[in-house]
């Protein structure tokens, strides 16, 4: 058995596609027994290939997929204990409603025990009766309420109704987990919030394991029990809907999940924190000068009287949502984005109060861009998948390149230094893009935009061998667009790589 | 200026045009003739001498018997042909595809005179084995009939369904026989349409293989080439309520999916 109460644990489990493709990175996870867990994150991220390792579709490329402690990583489906909800419902055409449900069913063997004449017991494996096939198929059409509807085809159901027939034709098999791969994602909105209170209780009351995937935040904040929020293949953060929501531990998990604010900050004293111009008290502890992420959320920030308030703002617009304004104000150069149930008129100044339990500090993951480089025989340097301009003097103090490109040291010596490698750094400020992709020196997709208020975060990937470049920009773009990237020669900070024969 | 305008039931005029031509007003004279004997009388003399003929209702007994095997022939080399092109990630499918399909842009003529040599070397002599000659031969004309319809079918089959299916617990071959063969019938069915019915006249191939067997194709022939239109048309008649009550019963067979997935026919 594994540790105690877990259904299902995945230990280092990794997934790498045919043409090279990272889907699934280091995935650690511990499901326990009856938790409605979700694995939430952007299409593209990984999360459905997660979910077909656990159902047996694909082969994790190395790691483990432990079941009730037993590696299950290399069984077929059919050996698993496990039943899955399809995207599209994958109902049989062929077969009406009671025919899709029984298909388990009727391939099942149980365990039957008899006494026989001289008093042995006698363990048989027997296919399930008829009667009791009808019996657990009624069940099953009782649970997603759709008594009655045994003998129609498939194709006259409506999709919330080919949705429940897909429920039942999983849970009919009493599965130890049900696997449902964004089973509401096609149906309308009105359909799909039904669904979810009805998913929720069939988990109360059947009390198996839940691992649930979608995209969308609302679906996984409102049902689960634990949420993993996936990026680029590896698990962002792992916590109940409350701690996602409330202690993000990055800008990713903070921007995808709900509105937020996100500003650089400075941490300036003792639980002090500097942004937008103002110092406000807060609750996270960081050292003196630590540079961080500070996100708030729209609903955490109050509007008052200018006089009264930390900040001090112009009110751009404000839009009725319902239950509440979704204000957008002007501070200086930033944009703060306020949700209330009073509104203010656009034009007007207002004032602002942010409570330290509002404020969220992250520490910055990327303050600067790290590569590793080769300088080239034309006194470029060769880093993430592009060739750029640098200054290769710097390499060495108070050198020299004379007129055939040859380094000359301070001290004389003629240098070639084609080859060479080199790390570089460059900071986040210093890259800009451009829409004419050959006039950088590497070419990428934006693969990520964060808005901080008064400029965006972004993160553009080049195609070749995925180098991430991470900047700030004033200007929106859009994601997936694909651009050039361009550094000025100035701002390519190089130094020497220290081998090991490099420090004698 | 009056703009001329075409409504939607007037683009098929040309195509009425060329139905009553050549399909409508043919069949009127096959029948006429079927139901008249040389004198221009009506008779049913034609008819009646065709059914008590024990050699001619032989010929039509070995005519069936020669297009359902070359027909189960054809399906047992299409079908996990088709299945590997359709379903497999076979690197070199396209190629494979491509061999099936090539014969068919090369002309009928020099196919089967190519058979014929083949055949002969292996055989000695041709006339030896009639019917296994025959097979031989429509197989090799029809496969590529059996194999395209079987070949769309199967690549339509939804992926998720057989994950589905061994999600619920079904092994590789529960799984092909309760979820991939049954959504695959639509692709049988009009594969079987396409080889049974033209195999049952078809003369043509086993003409060219020196091959003395009669089927229904042949009787016809020989009679128009002996100017008898009479029982010529006579014998077209009953080939062709035959073959209408096949695709009667083939159809049925194929109803409950034609609506969703649509046979080919």
């Amino acid at each position: 058995m594994g540790k105690s109460g877990n259904i299902i644990e995945l230990i280092d489990v990794k997934k790498i596609f045919d043409d090279e493709t990272v889907a699934v990175d280091c995935f650690n996870l511990e499901v326990k027994k009856g938790e409605f867990v979700t694995f939430l994150g952007p299409s593209g991220c990984g999360k459905t290939t997660t979910l077909r390792m656990i159902a047996g579709f694909e082969l994790p490329t190395s790691g483990k997929i432990l079941l009730n402690g037993e590696d299950i990583s290399r069984l077929p489906p059919n050996k698993r204990p496990v039943n899955t909800v399809f995207q599209k419902y994958a109902l049989f055409p062929h077969l009406n409603v009671y025919e899709n449900i029984a298909f388990g069913l009727r391939l099942k063997k149980i365990e039957n025990t008899y006494a026989d004449k001289d008093g042995k017991t006698i363990v048989k494996k027997q296919k399930l009766t008829k009667a009791e096939i009808d019996k657990k198929v009624k069940t099953a059409l009782e649970i997603v309420d759709l008594e009655g509807f045994e003998k129609r085809g498939v194709s006259t159901l409506s999709g919330g109704q080919q949705q429940r027939i897909a429920i039942a034709r999983a849970i009919v098999n009493e599965p130890e987990i049900l696997l449902l791969d964004e089973p509401l994602g096609a149906l309308d909105l009105k359909m799909r919030k039904e669904m979810q209170i009805e998913l929720k209780k069939m988990h109360k009351k059947l009390g198996i394991t839940f691992i649930y995937v979608t995209h969308d935040q609302e679906e996984a904040l409102s049902m689960s029990d634990k949420i993993v929020v996936i990026n680029d293949g590896e698990i962002q953060q792992i916590g109940t809907p409350t701690e996602i929501y409330n202690e993000p531990v990055n800008t990713f998990v903070a921007d995808f999940i709900g509105e937020s604010n996100i500003f650089n900050g400075a941490v300036v004293g003792k639980l002090k924190v500097k942004f937008c111009g103002a110092t406000f008290d807060c609750l996270d502890d960081y050292e003196i000068n630590q540079l961080v992420d500070v996100v708030v959320r729209p609903e955490d920030i109050k509007i008052c009287a200018p006089s009264e308030g930390q900040l001090k703002g112009k009110v751009i617009s404000s839009v009725f949502k319902g239950v509440h304004y979704e204000i957008t104000v002007a501070i200086g150069k930033f944009e703060i984005i306020i949700q209330s149930t009073y509104t203010a008129a656009a034009g007007s100044t207002i004032g602002l109060r942010i409570e330290p339990d509002g404020i969220h500090l992250m520490e910055k993951v990327y303050t600067v861009n790290k590569y590793d480089g080769v300088i080239t025989k034309n006194n470029t340097v060769e880093f993430g998948d592009g060739e750029f301009e640098c200054d290769i003097t710097q390499l060495y103090a108070g050198s020299h390149i004379d007129e055939e490109g040859y380094l000359i040291t301070a001290q004389g010596e003629k240098l070639d230094l084609t080859g060479t490698e080199v790390t570089v750094e460059v900071d986040t400020h210093s890259i800009q893009m451009t829409d004419d992709e050959a006039a950088g020196g590497a070419q990428g997709n934006i693969i990520s935009m964060i808005y901080k208020g008064d400029h965006y975060r972004y993160i553009v990937r080049t195609e070749e061998n995925e180098e991430d470049y991470v900047f700030s920009c004033p200007d929106l773009w859009n994601t997936g667009d694909l651009v050039g990237i361009i550094i000025p020669k100035d701002k390519i900070k190089l130094n020497l790589k220290v081998t090991e024969e490099g420090k004698e | 200026m009056k703009k001329i305008r075409f409504n939607r039931s007037q683009l098929c005029i040309p195509y009425a045009v060329f139905l009553v031509l050549f399909v409508i007003a043919p069949l009127f004279v096959i029948v006429y003739y079927a139901f008249t004997n040389g004198e221009g009388n009506f008779t049913f003399a034609n008819f009646v001498g065709f059914f008590s003929s024990t050699n001619t209702l032989g010929t039509l007994l070995y005519s069936f018997l020669l297009s359902i095997v070359t027909t189960l022939v054809c399906l047992i080399i299409a079908y996990p042909t088709a299945y590997i092109l359709a379903r497999s990630n076979f690197k070199k499918k396209y190629v494979l595809l491509l061999l099936f399909i090539l014969p068919m842009w090369i002309n009928f003529t020099l196919r089967i005179t190519a058979l014929k040599e083949i055949l002969s070397v292996i055989e000695g002599n041709l006339a030896a084995y009639p019917f296994f000659n025959s097979v031989i031969g429509m197989t090799f004309d029809f496969l590529p009939f059996m194999i395209l319809p079987l070949y769309t079918s199967l690549l339509k089959l939804d992926n998720s369904l057989l994950e589905a299916a061994a999600d619920l617990g079904g092994n590789k071959f529960t799984v092909f026989l309760r979820i991939t063969l049954p959504l695959s019938i639509p692709g049988i069915v009009s594969g079987v349409t396409m080889v049974l019915l033209p195999s049952m006249t078809n003369y043509v191939v086993l003409d060219m293989l020196y091959n003395s067997t009669y089927i229904m194709g042949s009787l016809i022939g020989s009679y128009f080439s002996a100017y008898d239109w009479n029982n010529g048309s006579m014998i077209s008649l009953v080939l062709l309520i035959i073959i209408f009550l096949v695709t009667l019963v083939t159809n049925r067979f194929s109803d409950k999916d034609t609506n969703s997935r649509g046979a080919v026919l």
